[in-house]
């Protein structure tokens, strides 16, 4: 699906000068590490033993019932540290460690990848700084500490919108900064050529179990659907990536609605985005007309991010993916409900994905997986203020 | 309509004098009605090329000190039409060469011709885009620039390969703009032998384009010290922060105090 840096229109590195270095030398050597012997056994020994891979694929009875059709959740929750977000910090670092970097730098939103990063980090042995908006330093208050804990170093970002763009746009410059000595570990599948596609090729392990899974549990490989929420989208791409090809299994993609597309207060790029350049990839972001960068909302902090990864882009342009948007009234009762059936408390950005039963209907003979991609620990306080919980 | 202007103001500044300053600002900084005020006081304090800053919401290669003035100009309301609304006329009053410094992205979604075919209706010489790569720029829009003879400016760093210099220096012109160290703009304090090595590598390399370097320069002692190995030198955050400190009428101070012949 990728060709010289490019899904289709959208990729591409629109990097400042000051940043080819290091991002071309992670260019050309990031495929024959991913591919070398020494990178693999780590990365499979170390997603096994401290990841706790493979997570399982629950056939989720309940909620199979209640809506009727066939629900399995792929259980990224259940990853060390909460969520998906760790299948790429340990392949990354293990990446960092191959290109002689000592120091690490990240980019955080909810959290889940400043504490994967960190906690990789700790694990190597490698000094550890986590850029994180001013704004979700304070709705994230448990991820903050777990970051500290695990001896990463929490700076805030205070240009901008004071959230994940902004984060991201301070780790750049970091990296701008310290050229040789760090590695830039990027969160989703955003960023310059070959982020995105290295950041999906280390989540891909997702989709690689659900095949072996399925065909254990439904006697084929592949689901009617896959269903996965999208803030940059690297769930998603891990959920996605073996099934990109294989037109039986359709695609779902659930954005962020905010308060909804029609106002103003929204993270639902494929709605309200159109073609334009955010950190370093050519891409669908939200913009106004003189290409300024417009702060979007959510509920979620994860989901809180005004573009979306190269490779969305091109699936929702191509067609290849439905894309479904989410507001946070729905995903917050979505939430609550998957909590009642199921006994699991999702992220609030996995919430998100469990929302689209109002939206599009399924047989009953569907088979349909959804990337369950976080657990609701840290978002227990947004939980608790929102459905009242403490009266 | 193309202004077939017979001269280039870049290339002939360049060719009748050394030393050469030139001063980065950001339009619509500090006050929205200030672009053309800070240019005629620049003008009249005798700067040799004035680069003007197109503010952007998301500035990857620039500092704190840049970053922030974007920011409040676009409060103030600056945007791509508005600046070229105020720059109008602009070649009726003054000949320095003028830069456009801004983000790729503002110009995609103004359109890269219409952009181009501005810029040289207004006089403009030459255009900054960091994360335009110079790949991307030569197979996709340098026929564009060149049909509105713009040139396009590209930076250069410590870590930058000489092969890739050399590939840059083919496909830009202008002149070179040598980033004196890895970093974003106004982070350095003072050159040290890492640097001046760096400067010499490419005095040596003889290059089809002068070189100008930026970043870090905020002084005499920093402007005179670059200007024994370039052509001159590029000052942007230094001359913000005057401005935030001294408003624009004071200009021909900050000027007086870089100049050292
Ligand atoms: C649990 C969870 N799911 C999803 C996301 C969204 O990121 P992505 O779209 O890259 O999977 C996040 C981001 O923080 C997250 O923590």
């Amino acid at each position: 699906m990728i060709k010289d840096g490019y899904y289709g229109e959208f990729g591409g590195a629109y990097i400042p000068e000051m940043l080819y270095p290091p991002v071309e030398e992670l260019r050309l050597n990031y495929e024959k590490i991913l591919a070398s012997k020494s990178f693999q056994n780590e990365f499979q020994e170390l997603l096994k033993s401290y990841v706790g891979r493979p997570t399982p694929l629950y056939f989720a009875k309940n909620l199979s019932k209640k809506i009727g059709c066939k629900i399995y959740l792929k259980r990224e929750d259940l990853c060390h540290t909460g969520a998906h977000k760790i299948n790429n910090t340990v392949g990354q670092i293990l990446i960092a460690k191959h290109l002689g970097k000592n120091r690490i730098i990240a980019e955080t939103g909810a959290g889940q990848h400043g504490v994967a990063t960190a906690t990789a980090c700790a694990l190597m042995g490698m000094e550890c700084l986590v850029y994180m908006g001013e704004k979700d330093i304070k709705r994230q208050a448990p991820n903050v500490s777990r970051m500290k804990m695990l001896g990463a170093k929490v700076v805030p970002a205070t240009s901008g919108s004071k959230t994940l763009k902004d984060a991201t746009n301070e780790a750049i410059r970091d990296w701008i900064n310290n050229p040789e000595s760090t590695h830039y570990i990027i969160g989703s599948v955003v960023g310059p050529h070959p982020y995105p596609d290295l950041v999906a090729q280390l989540q891909s392990v997702i989709s690689k179990e659900v095949k072996k899974q399925l065909k254990e549990l439904e006697g084929r490989d592949y689901p009617d659907y896959l269903v996965a929420c999208v803030g940059g989208g690297s769930n998603a791409a891990g959920l996605y990536y073996d099934y990109l090809e294989d037109e039986r299994t359709k695609i779902i993609a659930v954005e962020a609605a905010g308060k909804g597309i029609l106002t103003s207060e929204s993270a639902a790029t494929t709605q309200l985005g159109n073609v334009g350049i955010i950190h370093g990839s050519k891409t669908l972001l939200m913009q106004n007309k003189d290409g300024q960068i417009t702060e979007p909302y959510s509920i979620s902090a994860g989901l809180d991010y005004p573009g979306i990864g190269p490779m969305h882009a091109h699936l929702f342009t191509s067609q290849r993916a439905e894309f479904i948007s989410i507001d946070d009234h729905e995903a917050m009762q979505a939430g609550l409900a998957l909590s009642k059936t199921e006994g699991i408390i999702p992220a609030i950005e996995t919430s998100h994905a469990f929302a689209i039963f109002k939206h599009k209907d399924f047989q009953p003979e569907d088979v349909l997986v959804f990337n369950l991609s976080g657990r609701g620990d840290k978002d227990l306080a947004t939980y608790i203020d929102y459905f009242k919980l403490e009266e | 309509m193309i202004d077939q202007k017979i001269k280039n103001r870049i290339e002939e500044k360049i060719a009748s004098k050394d030393n050469l300053l030139n001063i980065y600002f950001t339009a619509g900084f500090p006050g929205i009605e200030d672009t053309r005020k800070v240019i005629t006081n620049l003008v009249n304090s005798g700067v040799d090329m004035i680069e003007i800053g197109l503010p952007y919401s998301d500035p990857i290669a620039d500092g704190e000190v840049i970053q922030k003035s974007s920011t409040q100009a676009l409060r103030n309301g600056m945007n791509t039409s508005l600046l070229f609304q105020q720059l109008e006329g602009v070649r009726d009053e003054v000949d320095v060469p003028f830069i456009i410094m801004g983000y790729f992205n503002a110009m995609l979604q103004y359109g890269i011709e219409e952009f181009c075919q501005k810029c040289n209706s207004i006089g403009i010489d030459g255009i900054i885009m960091p994360d335009l790569p110079i790949e991307t720029y030569e197979n996709e829009y340098k026929t564009i620039f060149e049909k509105y003879q713009l040139n396009f400016i590209c930076l250069i760093t410590p870590q930058t390969s000489t092969e890739r210099i050399k590939k840059i220096d083919s496909v830009s012109s202008g002149f070179i703009y040598a980033v004196s160290s890895a970093s974003t703009t106004g982070k350095t304090d003072g050159f040290g032998s890492e640097q001046i090595n760096y400067f010499k590598r490419i005095q040596s390399m003889n290059l089809k384009n002068k070189c100008m370097v930026g970043f870090g320069i905020k002084d005499q002692q920093s402007f005179s010290q670059v200007c024994q190995y370039a052509k001159g030198g590029i000052i942007g955050s230094a001359f913000i922060k005057f401005l935030e400190e001294n408003g624009v009428d004071r200009t021909d101070e900050f000027v007086k105090n870089i100049r050292f012949e």
